[in-house]
Protein backbone atom coordinates (compact mmCIF):
# COMPACT_ATOMS: atom_id res chain seq x y z
CA UNK A 1 0.00 0.00 0.00
CA UNK A 2 0.92 3.89 -0.86
CA UNK A 3 1.72 5.21 2.42
CA UNK A 4 2.74 9.32 2.60
CA UNK A 5 5.64 9.62 4.27
CA UNK A 6 4.23 11.82 7.54
CA UNK A 7 2.15 8.56 7.95
CA UNK A 8 5.56 6.61 7.78
CA UNK A 9 7.02 8.94 10.52
CA UNK A 10 4.31 8.75 12.31
CA UNK A 11 4.30 4.56 11.99
CA UNK A 12 7.74 4.76 13.33
CA UNK A 13 7.27 7.05 15.95
CA UNK A 14 3.96 4.73 17.03
CA UNK A 15 6.59 1.83 17.07
CA UNK A 16 9.60 3.49 18.78
CA UNK A 17 7.50 4.64 21.71
CA UNK A 18 5.45 1.14 22.31
CA UNK A 19 8.45 -0.55 22.17
CA UNK A 20 10.57 1.70 24.65
CA UNK A 21 7.49 1.86 27.23
CA UNK A 22 7.60 -2.19 26.96
CA UNK A 23 11.50 -2.00 27.92
CA UNK A 24 12.06 1.44 30.32
CA UNK A 25 11.12 -0.68 33.36
CA UNK A 26 13.35 -3.69 32.54
CA UNK A 27 15.99 -1.06 31.47
CA UNK A 28 15.87 0.65 35.01
CA UNK A 29 16.17 -2.66 36.59
CA UNK A 30 19.07 -3.71 34.99
CA UNK A 31 20.74 -0.47 35.25
CA UNK A 32 19.92 -0.15 39.37
CA UNK A 33 21.33 -3.95 39.09
CA UNK A 34 24.69 -2.80 38.12
CA UNK A 35 25.03 0.88 40.34
CA UNK A 36 28.21 0.72 42.61
CA UNK A 37 27.58 0.54 46.08
CA UNK A 38 27.34 4.50 47.88
CA UNK A 39 31.06 6.43 47.31
CA UNK A 40 31.87 4.44 44.07
CA UNK A 41 31.15 5.23 40.52
CA UNK A 42 31.20 2.90 37.65
CA UNK A 43 29.01 -0.08 36.68
CA UNK A 44 29.61 -3.33 38.11
CA UNK A 45 28.94 -6.44 38.89
CA UNK A 46 29.48 -7.27 42.32
CA UNK A 47 25.33 -6.90 43.31
CA UNK A 48 24.82 -9.75 41.72
CA UNK A 49 27.70 -12.06 43.51
CA UNK A 50 26.06 -10.42 46.47
CA UNK A 51 22.25 -11.29 45.32
CA UNK A 52 23.51 -14.70 44.92
CA UNK A 53 25.64 -15.38 47.78
CA UNK A 54 23.37 -13.75 50.50
CA UNK A 55 19.73 -14.99 48.51
CA UNK A 56 20.24 -18.41 48.46
CA UNK A 57 19.49 -18.50 44.58
CA UNK A 58 21.83 -20.68 43.52
CA UNK A 59 19.85 -22.77 46.41
CA UNK A 60 16.47 -21.76 45.16
CA UNK A 61 17.20 -21.39 41.36
CA UNK A 62 18.04 -25.22 41.91
CA UNK A 63 14.97 -25.87 43.44
CA UNK A 64 12.83 -24.27 40.37
CA UNK A 65 14.39 -26.29 38.43
CA UNK A 66 13.56 -29.48 40.04
CA UNK A 67 10.19 -28.43 40.59
CA UNK A 68 9.75 -27.60 36.71
CA UNK A 69 11.51 -30.76 35.89
CA UNK A 70 9.00 -32.87 37.66
CA UNK A 71 5.84 -30.69 36.48
CA UNK A 72 7.07 -31.34 32.88
CA UNK A 73 8.25 -35.22 33.41
CA UNK A 74 4.41 -36.30 34.68
CA UNK A 75 2.63 -33.19 32.06
CA UNK A 76 4.32 -34.21 29.41
CA UNK A 77 3.92 -37.93 28.63
CA UNK A 78 0.44 -37.95 30.32
CA UNK A 79 -0.81 -34.71 27.77
CA UNK A 80 0.35 -36.75 24.73
CA UNK A 81 -1.56 -39.84 25.87
CA UNK A 82 -4.96 -38.29 26.90
CA UNK A 83 -4.91 -35.83 23.89
CA UNK A 84 -3.78 -38.85 21.03
CA UNK A 85 -7.13 -40.85 22.81
CA UNK A 86 -9.43 -37.49 22.30
CA UNK A 87 -7.62 -36.35 19.10
CA UNK A 88 -8.03 -39.76 16.94
CA UNK A 89 -10.16 -42.56 19.04
CA UNK A 90 -13.91 -42.51 18.64
CA UNK A 91 -15.38 -43.46 21.53
CA UNK A 92 -18.53 -42.39 23.76
CA UNK A 93 -17.82 -39.58 26.78
CA UNK A 94 -15.19 -37.88 24.84
CA UNK A 95 -16.43 -34.91 23.97
CA UNK A 96 -17.76 -34.50 27.48
CA UNK A 97 -14.22 -35.51 28.99
CA UNK A 98 -12.89 -33.14 26.41
CA UNK A 99 -15.09 -30.70 27.82
CA UNK A 100 -13.78 -31.20 31.18
CA UNK A 101 -10.32 -30.72 30.80
CA UNK A 102 -10.89 -27.38 28.82
CA UNK A 103 -12.79 -26.40 32.15
CA UNK A 104 -9.42 -27.09 33.73
CA UNK A 105 -7.42 -24.33 31.43
CA UNK A 106 -9.81 -21.89 33.13
CA UNK A 107 -9.67 -22.77 36.90
CA UNK A 108 -7.92 -20.49 38.39
CA UNK A 109 -5.13 -21.53 41.10
CA UNK A 110 -6.89 -19.81 44.34
CA UNK A 111 -9.77 -21.91 43.38
CA UNK A 112 -8.13 -25.23 43.95
CA UNK A 113 -5.34 -23.75 46.88
CA UNK A 114 -7.38 -24.13 50.14
CA UNK A 115 -8.33 -27.63 49.96
CA UNK A 116 -5.53 -28.58 48.81
CA UNK A 117 -3.14 -27.32 51.45
CA UNK A 118 -5.46 -28.59 54.47
CA UNK A 119 -5.98 -31.95 52.71
CA UNK A 120 -2.43 -32.80 52.05
CA UNK A 121 -1.56 -31.70 55.56
CA UNK A 122 -3.82 -33.77 56.45
CA UNK A 123 -1.80 -36.67 54.57
CA UNK A 124 1.21 -34.99 55.96
CA UNK A 125 2.51 -34.20 52.25
CA UNK A 126 2.93 -30.33 52.68
CA UNK A 127 6.37 -29.41 52.32
CA UNK A 128 7.01 -32.22 49.43
CA UNK A 129 8.01 -31.90 46.24
CA UNK A 130 5.07 -33.68 45.32
CA UNK A 131 2.29 -30.74 46.38
CA UNK A 132 3.99 -28.03 44.97
CA UNK A 133 4.67 -30.11 41.40
CA UNK A 134 1.11 -32.36 41.21
CA UNK A 135 -0.97 -29.97 41.32
CA UNK A 136 1.03 -27.72 38.56
CA UNK A 137 1.18 -30.36 36.65
CA UNK A 138 -2.59 -31.11 36.70
CA UNK A 139 -3.17 -27.58 35.59
CA UNK A 140 -0.92 -28.43 32.34
CA UNK A 141 -1.95 -31.52 32.14
CA UNK A 142 -5.87 -29.47 31.00
CA UNK A 143 -3.92 -27.39 28.50
CA UNK A 144 -1.27 -30.18 27.20
CA UNK A 145 -4.17 -32.22 26.43
CA UNK A 146 -5.97 -29.45 24.92
CA UNK A 147 -2.87 -28.76 23.01
CA UNK A 148 -1.64 -32.49 22.03
CA UNK A 149 -5.38 -33.39 20.76
CA UNK A 150 -5.66 -30.50 18.72
CA UNK A 151 -2.14 -31.75 17.04
CA UNK A 152 -3.52 -35.24 17.08
CA UNK A 153 -6.68 -34.41 15.44
CA UNK A 154 -4.39 -32.58 12.02
CA UNK A 155 -1.74 -35.31 12.21
CA UNK A 156 -2.00 -37.07 8.77
CA UNK A 157 -4.42 -40.51 8.80
CA UNK A 158 -3.14 -42.18 5.56
CA UNK A 159 0.44 -42.42 7.49
CA UNK A 160 -1.10 -43.85 10.31
CA UNK A 161 -2.86 -46.38 8.24
CA UNK A 162 -0.03 -47.07 6.10
CA UNK A 163 2.12 -47.68 9.18
CA UNK A 164 -0.90 -49.68 10.82
CA UNK A 165 -1.06 -52.16 7.52
CA UNK A 166 2.85 -52.43 7.51
CA UNK A 167 2.36 -53.74 10.42
CA UNK A 168 3.12 -51.42 13.35
CA UNK A 169 2.02 -51.54 16.59
CA UNK A 170 -0.34 -48.62 17.72
CA UNK A 171 1.96 -48.06 20.34
CA UNK A 172 5.00 -47.71 17.40
CA UNK A 173 3.01 -45.64 15.50
CA UNK A 174 2.55 -43.16 18.44
CA UNK A 175 6.21 -42.87 19.65
CA UNK A 176 7.94 -43.79 16.19
CA UNK A 177 5.59 -41.80 13.99
CA UNK A 178 3.09 -39.55 15.72
CA UNK A 179 5.18 -38.11 18.79
CA UNK A 180 8.88 -37.18 16.16
CA UNK A 181 5.97 -35.67 13.71
CA UNK A 182 4.83 -33.34 16.22
CA UNK A 183 7.44 -31.96 17.62
CA UNK A 184 6.97 -28.27 17.13
CA UNK A 185 3.55 -28.35 19.05
CA UNK A 186 5.48 -30.83 21.57
CA UNK A 187 8.30 -27.92 22.06
CA UNK A 188 5.98 -25.47 22.10
CA UNK A 189 3.89 -27.23 25.02
CA UNK A 190 7.12 -27.64 26.55
CA UNK A 191 8.47 -24.29 26.74
CA UNK A 192 4.72 -22.46 28.13
CA UNK A 193 4.66 -25.59 31.04
CA UNK A 194 7.88 -24.17 31.86
CA UNK A 195 7.47 -20.93 31.47
CA UNK A 196 4.17 -21.40 33.49
CA UNK A 197 5.69 -23.52 36.47
CA UNK A 198 8.68 -21.45 36.84
CA UNK A 199 6.87 -17.92 37.52
CA UNK A 200 4.44 -19.67 39.55
CA UNK A 201 3.65 -18.18 42.73
CA UNK A 202 0.45 -18.81 45.16
CA UNK A 203 0.71 -22.88 44.86
CA UNK A 204 4.32 -22.83 46.24
CA UNK A 205 4.05 -19.85 48.64
CA UNK A 206 0.88 -22.35 50.07
CA UNK A 207 2.06 -25.60 49.51
CA UNK A 208 5.50 -25.22 51.33
CA UNK A 209 4.69 -23.07 54.12
CA UNK A 210 7.92 -23.89 55.87
CA UNK A 211 10.29 -23.32 52.66
CA UNK A 212 11.69 -26.45 51.79
CA UNK A 213 10.48 -26.37 48.30
CA UNK A 214 10.90 -22.50 48.20
CA UNK A 215 11.15 -21.29 44.33
CA UNK A 216 13.32 -18.90 42.80
CA UNK A 217 9.81 -16.42 42.87
CA UNK A 218 9.18 -16.61 46.37
CA UNK A 219 12.45 -16.28 47.53
CA UNK A 220 12.98 -12.98 45.68
CA UNK A 221 9.44 -11.98 47.47
CA UNK A 222 11.24 -13.04 50.80
CA UNK A 223 14.52 -11.11 49.77
CA UNK A 224 12.75 -8.40 48.94
CA UNK A 225 11.26 -8.11 52.70
CA UNK A 226 14.96 -8.45 53.99
CA UNK A 227 16.52 -5.75 51.62
CA UNK A 228 14.03 -3.06 51.22
CA UNK A 229 16.66 -0.54 51.61
CA UNK A 230 19.42 -2.47 49.19
CA UNK A 231 17.77 -1.05 46.33
CA UNK A 232 21.04 -2.46 43.67
CA UNK A 233 21.19 -5.65 45.69
CA UNK A 234 17.17 -6.27 45.06
CA UNK A 235 17.26 -5.39 41.28
CA UNK A 236 20.44 -8.16 41.02
CA UNK A 237 18.44 -10.85 42.73
CA UNK A 238 15.28 -9.90 40.37
CA UNK A 239 17.13 -9.91 37.37
CA UNK A 240 18.61 -13.46 38.27
CA UNK A 241 15.19 -14.63 38.80
CA UNK A 242 13.70 -13.61 35.42
CA UNK A 243 17.03 -14.59 32.89
CA UNK A 244 16.59 -18.40 32.90
CA UNK A 245 12.73 -17.17 31.64
CA UNK A 246 14.06 -14.87 29.27
CA UNK A 247 17.17 -16.35 27.84
CA UNK A 248 14.44 -19.42 26.82
CA UNK A 249 12.12 -16.90 25.36
CA UNK A 250 14.77 -15.23 23.24
CA UNK A 251 15.67 -18.43 22.19
CA UNK A 252 12.14 -20.01 21.64
CA UNK A 253 9.93 -16.76 21.15
CA UNK A 254 7.98 -18.22 18.29
CA UNK A 255 6.91 -21.00 20.03
CA UNK A 256 6.10 -18.56 22.89
CA UNK A 257 3.98 -16.01 21.12
CA UNK A 258 2.23 -18.36 18.97
CA UNK A 259 1.74 -20.89 22.08
CA UNK A 260 0.10 -18.22 24.37
CA UNK A 261 -1.75 -16.76 20.84
CA UNK A 262 -3.14 -20.09 19.72
CA UNK A 263 -3.64 -21.63 23.36
CA UNK A 264 -5.90 -18.25 24.57
CA UNK A 265 -8.28 -19.08 21.43
CA UNK A 266 -10.30 -22.19 22.24
CA UNK A 267 -12.62 -23.51 20.00
CA UNK B 1 -5.87 -46.79 -0.85
CA UNK B 2 -7.02 -48.52 -3.93
CA UNK B 3 -4.78 -51.02 -4.56
CA UNK B 4 -5.70 -53.96 -5.08
CA UNK B 5 -2.91 -55.68 -2.52
CA UNK B 6 -5.46 -55.61 0.20
CA UNK B 7 -4.16 -57.50 3.17
CA UNK B 8 -5.46 -60.41 3.76
CA UNK B 9 -6.28 -60.08 7.33
CA UNK B 10 -8.72 -57.50 6.61
CA UNK B 11 -12.24 -59.91 6.32
CA UNK B 12 -13.98 -58.64 3.62
CA UNK B 13 -17.13 -58.43 5.45
CA UNK B 14 -15.37 -55.43 7.42
CA UNK B 15 -16.24 -52.06 5.87
CA UNK B 16 -13.38 -50.16 4.33
CA UNK B 17 -11.22 -47.77 6.38
CA UNK B 18 -12.29 -49.77 9.82
CA UNK B 19 -9.37 -50.82 11.42
CA UNK B 20 -8.48 -53.81 14.18
CA UNK B 21 -11.36 -54.01 16.41
CA UNK B 22 -10.16 -53.05 19.91
CA UNK B 23 -11.47 -53.46 23.45
CA UNK B 24 -14.08 -50.50 24.40
CA UNK B 25 -11.43 -49.86 27.46
CA UNK B 26 -8.46 -48.80 24.65
CA UNK B 27 -9.19 -45.26 24.99
CA UNK B 28 -9.27 -45.29 28.73
CA UNK B 29 -5.93 -46.59 29.05
CA UNK B 30 -4.73 -43.68 27.38
CA UNK B 31 -6.61 -41.70 29.62
CA UNK B 32 -5.74 -42.93 32.83
CA UNK B 33 -2.69 -41.38 33.83
CA UNK B 34 -3.77 -37.95 32.41
CA UNK B 35 -7.13 -38.47 34.48
CA UNK B 36 -5.58 -39.91 37.43
CA UNK B 37 -2.95 -36.28 38.30
CA UNK B 38 -5.96 -33.87 36.71
CA UNK B 39 -8.52 -35.76 38.74
CA UNK B 40 -7.00 -35.93 41.82
CA UNK B 41 -4.79 -32.47 42.15
CA UNK B 42 -8.06 -30.11 40.54
CA UNK B 43 -11.14 -31.52 40.11
CA UNK B 44 -11.35 -32.97 43.70
CA UNK B 45 -9.87 -29.97 45.33
CA UNK B 46 -12.68 -27.50 43.16
CA UNK B 47 -15.32 -29.72 44.24
CA UNK B 48 -13.70 -29.44 47.93
CA UNK B 49 -13.20 -26.13 47.61
CA UNK B 50 -17.23 -26.26 47.00
CA UNK B 51 -18.03 -28.22 49.81
CA UNK B 52 -15.51 -26.16 52.08
CA UNK B 53 -17.44 -22.66 51.09
CA UNK B 54 -20.63 -24.46 53.17
CA UNK B 55 -18.59 -24.42 56.66
CA UNK B 56 -17.24 -21.95 58.96
CA UNK B 57 -13.71 -23.48 60.20
CA UNK B 58 -10.59 -22.21 61.70
CA UNK B 59 -8.14 -24.80 60.29
CA UNK B 60 -8.07 -26.24 63.33
CA UNK B 61 -11.19 -27.33 65.41
CA UNK B 62 -14.80 -28.38 64.49
CA UNK B 63 -15.95 -27.15 61.73
CA UNK B 64 -20.13 -25.65 61.60
CA UNK B 65 -22.76 -26.01 59.15
CA UNK B 66 -23.52 -22.51 57.69
CA UNK B 67 -24.92 -23.04 54.30
CA UNK B 68 -24.83 -20.17 52.26
CA UNK B 69 -24.15 -17.73 54.58
CA UNK B 70 -20.76 -17.04 53.31
CA UNK B 71 -21.89 -16.25 49.80
CA UNK B 72 -24.00 -13.69 51.37
CA UNK B 73 -20.97 -12.09 53.40
CA UNK B 74 -19.90 -11.12 49.32
CA UNK B 75 -22.49 -8.82 49.58
CA UNK B 76 -23.09 -7.52 53.03
CA UNK B 77 -19.18 -7.72 54.50
CA UNK B 78 -17.63 -4.25 53.20
CA UNK B 79 -14.49 -5.64 53.03
CA UNK B 80 -15.69 -7.93 50.36
CA UNK B 81 -17.35 -5.66 48.90
CA UNK B 82 -14.13 -3.38 48.64
CA UNK B 83 -11.84 -6.12 47.01
CA UNK B 84 -14.34 -6.68 44.40
CA UNK B 85 -14.64 -3.37 43.91
CA UNK B 86 -10.77 -3.04 43.64
CA UNK B 87 -10.93 -6.07 41.09
CA UNK B 88 -12.94 -3.69 38.86
CA UNK B 89 -11.37 -0.95 38.92
CA UNK B 90 -8.08 -3.35 37.87
CA UNK B 91 -10.13 -4.64 34.81
CA UNK B 92 -10.49 -1.29 34.00
CA UNK B 93 -6.36 -0.85 33.75
CA UNK B 94 -5.71 -4.56 32.77
CA UNK B 95 -8.31 -5.22 29.92
CA UNK B 96 -9.88 -1.84 28.73
CA UNK B 97 -6.70 0.53 28.16
CA UNK B 98 -4.67 -1.81 27.47
CA UNK B 99 -7.01 -2.91 24.66
CA UNK B 100 -7.50 0.69 23.63
CA UNK B 101 -3.71 0.74 23.48
CA UNK B 102 -3.39 -1.67 21.36
CA UNK B 103 -6.04 -1.26 18.63
CA UNK B 104 -4.37 2.31 18.23
CA UNK B 105 -1.10 0.59 18.08
CA UNK B 106 -1.83 -2.13 15.83
CA UNK B 107 -4.05 -0.13 13.63
CA UNK B 108 -1.22 2.65 12.66
CA UNK B 109 0.54 -0.27 12.33
CA UNK B 110 -1.36 -2.26 9.82
CA UNK B 111 -1.86 0.85 7.64
CA UNK B 112 2.31 1.68 6.85
CA UNK B 113 4.09 -1.40 6.22
CA UNK B 114 6.71 -0.87 8.90
CA UNK B 115 9.99 -2.73 9.04
CA UNK B 116 10.97 -4.77 11.95
CA UNK B 117 7.43 -5.93 13.08
CA UNK B 118 8.92 -9.24 14.36
CA UNK B 119 11.34 -7.67 16.87
CA UNK B 120 8.81 -4.87 17.52
CA UNK B 121 6.71 -8.04 18.29
CA UNK B 122 9.33 -9.61 20.63
CA UNK B 123 9.66 -6.37 22.50
CA UNK B 124 6.39 -6.00 23.51
CA UNK B 125 5.68 -9.32 24.64
CA UNK B 126 8.63 -9.76 27.21
CA UNK B 127 6.26 -8.43 30.23
CA UNK B 128 4.18 -10.96 29.37
CA UNK B 129 6.88 -14.15 29.98
CA UNK B 130 8.57 -12.56 33.06
CA UNK B 131 7.40 -13.51 36.61
CA UNK B 132 4.75 -11.40 38.00
CA UNK B 133 7.20 -11.16 41.49
CA UNK B 134 9.73 -9.74 39.14
CA UNK B 135 7.61 -7.28 37.65
CA UNK B 136 6.61 -6.20 41.05
CA UNK B 137 9.76 -5.81 42.93
CA UNK B 138 10.82 -3.67 39.59
CA UNK B 139 7.56 -1.39 39.88
CA UNK B 140 7.95 -1.22 43.45
CA UNK B 141 11.56 0.89 42.67
CA UNK B 142 9.96 2.73 40.35
CA UNK B 143 7.28 3.36 42.58
CA UNK B 144 9.44 4.30 45.51
CA UNK B 145 9.61 7.56 47.01
CA UNK B 146 13.09 8.46 45.95
CA UNK B 147 12.38 6.69 42.75
CA UNK B 148 12.84 7.27 39.14
CA UNK B 149 9.19 8.29 38.60
CA UNK B 150 9.46 11.10 41.32
CA UNK B 151 12.78 12.27 39.99
CA UNK B 152 11.56 12.40 36.24
CA UNK B 153 8.05 14.25 37.60
CA UNK B 154 11.08 16.40 39.61
CA UNK B 155 13.21 17.14 36.83
CA UNK B 156 10.25 18.26 34.18
CA UNK B 157 8.77 20.27 37.24
CA UNK B 158 6.08 18.53 38.09
CA UNK B 159 7.35 17.99 41.55
CA UNK B 160 3.88 18.93 42.88
CA UNK B 161 2.58 15.54 41.93
CA UNK B 162 5.13 13.51 43.54
CA UNK B 163 4.24 11.01 46.22
CA UNK B 164 4.87 7.66 47.92
CA UNK B 165 3.06 6.21 44.91
CA UNK B 166 2.85 3.09 46.71
CA UNK B 167 1.47 4.25 50.58
CA UNK B 168 -1.31 6.66 49.49
CA UNK B 169 -4.75 5.93 49.94
CA UNK B 170 -5.64 7.40 45.81
CA UNK B 171 -3.21 6.71 44.01
CA UNK B 172 -1.90 2.92 45.03
CA UNK B 173 -5.05 1.37 43.03
CA UNK B 174 -4.61 3.07 39.88
CA UNK B 175 -0.44 2.43 40.69
CA UNK B 176 -0.99 -1.19 40.69
CA UNK B 177 -3.34 -1.00 37.96
CA UNK B 178 -0.98 0.99 35.28
CA UNK B 179 1.96 -1.82 36.26
CA UNK B 180 -1.01 -4.84 35.24
CA UNK B 181 -1.60 -2.24 31.78
CA UNK B 182 2.19 -2.27 31.18
CA UNK B 183 1.96 -6.12 31.19
CA UNK B 184 -1.17 -6.79 29.27
CA UNK B 185 -0.68 -3.93 26.51
CA UNK B 186 1.87 -6.10 25.05
CA UNK B 187 0.00 -9.25 24.05
CA UNK B 188 -3.08 -7.42 22.92
CA UNK B 189 -1.19 -5.79 20.47
CA UNK B 190 0.16 -9.16 19.20
CA UNK B 191 -2.70 -10.22 19.24
CA UNK B 192 -4.61 -7.52 17.40
CA UNK B 193 -2.00 -7.60 15.02
CA UNK B 194 -1.76 -10.83 14.00
CA UNK B 195 -5.93 -10.48 13.33
CA UNK B 196 -5.08 -7.13 11.84
CA UNK B 197 -2.88 -9.21 9.60
CA UNK B 198 -5.20 -11.04 7.62
CA UNK B 199 -7.71 -8.57 6.79
CA UNK B 200 -6.71 -8.95 3.14
CA UNK B 201 -5.22 -5.43 1.76
CA UNK B 202 -7.81 -5.27 -1.41
CA UNK B 203 -10.01 -4.20 1.32
CA UNK B 204 -8.36 -1.52 2.47
CA UNK B 205 -7.47 -0.48 -1.35
CA UNK B 206 -11.13 -0.75 -1.94
CA UNK B 207 -11.89 1.62 0.98
CA UNK B 208 -9.87 4.69 0.02
CA UNK B 209 -10.71 4.65 -3.64
CA UNK B 210 -14.16 5.35 -1.91
CA UNK B 211 -12.66 8.29 -0.36
CA UNK B 212 -12.58 6.96 3.47
CA UNK B 213 -10.55 8.68 5.69
CA UNK B 214 -8.37 6.44 8.37
CA UNK B 215 -11.08 6.83 11.42
CA UNK B 216 -13.68 5.39 8.80
CA UNK B 217 -11.04 2.86 7.39
CA UNK B 218 -10.32 1.54 11.34
CA UNK B 219 -14.47 1.27 12.23
CA UNK B 220 -15.79 0.05 8.83
CA UNK B 221 -12.83 -2.63 8.35
CA UNK B 222 -10.30 -2.71 10.72
CA UNK B 223 -12.44 -3.31 13.76
CA UNK B 224 -14.72 -5.62 12.88
CA UNK B 225 -12.35 -7.97 11.17
CA UNK B 226 -10.60 -7.96 14.80
CA UNK B 227 -13.90 -8.70 16.77
CA UNK B 228 -12.68 -12.49 17.68
CA UNK B 229 -9.06 -11.56 18.33
CA UNK B 230 -10.92 -8.95 20.93
CA UNK B 231 -12.68 -11.11 22.39
CA UNK B 232 -10.11 -13.13 23.18
CA UNK B 233 -7.96 -10.55 24.61
CA UNK B 234 -10.78 -9.23 27.18
CA UNK B 235 -10.78 -13.03 28.13
CA UNK B 236 -7.51 -13.07 28.75
CA UNK B 237 -6.62 -9.71 30.46
CA UNK B 238 -10.10 -9.24 32.54
CA UNK B 239 -9.23 -13.15 33.90
CA UNK B 240 -5.83 -11.89 34.93
CA UNK B 241 -7.15 -8.85 36.51
CA UNK B 242 -9.45 -11.29 38.59
CA UNK B 243 -6.68 -13.44 39.67
CA UNK B 244 -4.46 -10.95 40.55
CA UNK B 245 -2.69 -12.18 43.40
CA UNK B 246 1.22 -11.76 43.51
CA UNK B 247 1.30 -7.96 42.66
CA UNK B 248 -0.83 -7.13 45.15
CA UNK B 249 1.14 -8.78 47.52
CA UNK B 250 4.44 -8.04 46.42
CA UNK B 251 3.83 -4.26 45.46
CA UNK B 252 1.41 -3.23 48.81
CA UNK B 253 -0.01 -6.36 50.65
CA UNK B 254 -3.23 -4.83 50.30
CA UNK B 255 -2.38 -2.01 51.98
CA UNK B 256 -2.09 0.97 52.87
CA UNK B 257 -5.44 0.32 55.08
CA UNK B 258 -7.66 -1.95 52.76
CA UNK B 259 -7.62 0.28 49.91
CA UNK B 260 -5.71 -2.20 47.29
CA UNK B 261 -7.33 -5.63 48.81
CA UNK B 262 -8.23 -7.84 45.75
CA UNK B 263 -10.23 -10.91 45.74
CA UNK B 264 -7.31 -13.28 45.28
CA UNK B 265 -5.66 -11.56 47.86
CA UNK B 266 -8.34 -11.94 50.68
CA UNK B 267 -8.95 -15.51 49.89
CA UNK B 268 -5.06 -16.35 50.62
CA UNK B 269 -5.05 -14.24 53.69
CA UNK B 270 -8.53 -15.78 54.59
CA UNK B 271 -7.65 -19.25 53.94
CA UNK B 272 -4.06 -19.28 55.97
CA UNK B 273 -3.64 -15.88 57.87
CA UNK B 274 -6.87 -15.22 59.81
CA UNK B 275 -8.67 -18.68 60.04
CA UNK B 276 -11.25 -18.21 57.80
CA UNK B 277 -11.56 -20.96 55.84
CA UNK B 278 -14.83 -21.31 54.70
CA UNK B 279 -15.14 -17.42 53.93
CA UNK B 280 -11.93 -18.18 51.72
CA UNK B 281 -13.36 -21.49 49.60
CA UNK B 282 -16.56 -19.00 48.91
CA UNK B 283 -14.63 -16.36 47.54
CA UNK B 284 -12.52 -18.90 45.48
CA UNK B 285 -15.68 -20.56 44.16
CA UNK B 286 -17.64 -17.13 42.93
CA UNK B 287 -14.12 -15.72 41.72
CA UNK B 288 -14.01 -18.94 39.37
CA UNK B 289 -18.02 -18.41 38.26
CA UNK B 290 -17.14 -15.34 37.65
CA UNK B 291 -14.01 -16.62 35.73
CA UNK B 292 -16.34 -19.21 33.46
CA UNK B 293 -18.84 -16.71 33.12
CA UNK B 294 -16.82 -13.87 31.88
CA UNK B 295 -15.04 -16.94 29.21
CA UNK B 296 -18.77 -17.44 27.80
CA UNK B 297 -19.92 -13.78 28.00
CA UNK B 298 -16.97 -12.50 26.02
CA UNK B 299 -16.73 -15.20 23.53
CA UNK B 300 -20.32 -15.43 22.69
CA UNK B 301 -20.54 -11.20 22.44
CA UNK B 302 -17.09 -11.58 20.05
CA UNK B 303 -18.59 -14.28 17.70
CA UNK B 304 -16.58 -17.21 16.44
CA UNK B 305 -16.45 -16.20 12.19
CA UNK B 306 -13.11 -13.87 13.47
CA UNK B 307 -10.67 -17.34 13.83
CA UNK B 308 -10.79 -19.87 11.67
Amino acid sequence: MIVSRAERAMNYAVLTVAALAALAPIAIIVITSLQPGSGQSGLQLSNYTQAWVEGEFSHYLRTSMLVSGTVLAIALPCSVLAGYALGTIRFRGSSLLFGVFLLGIMVPAEAIVVPLFYDLRTLGLTNTLWAVALPQAAQSIAFGTYWMRTYFRTAPRSLIEAATLDGASERRVLWSILVPIGRPAIVTMTVLVFLWTWNEFLIPLVMSPNGSFRTAPLALALFQGQHVQATSLLAAAAVLVALPVVIVYLVLQRHVIAGMLEGSVRE
Amino acid sequence: MTSPTTPARRAPSQPRGQRRRHPWYRPWLYLAPALVVYGGFLLFPLVRSAQFSLFAWDGLGASEFVGLAHYADLVADPDLRAAFGHALVLIGFFALVPLVLGLITAAVLRRGRVRGLSLFRTVVFVPQVIAMVVVAVAWRQIYAPDGPLNAVLDAVGLDALTRAWLGDYTWTLPAVGVVGTWVQTGLVTVLLLAGMSRVPNELYEAARLDGANAVREFFAITLPSVRGEVAVALTLTIVAALKTFDLVYVTTSGGPGNSTTVPAYEVFQRAFRTGEVGSAAAIAVTLTALVFAINLVVNRIGGREGHR
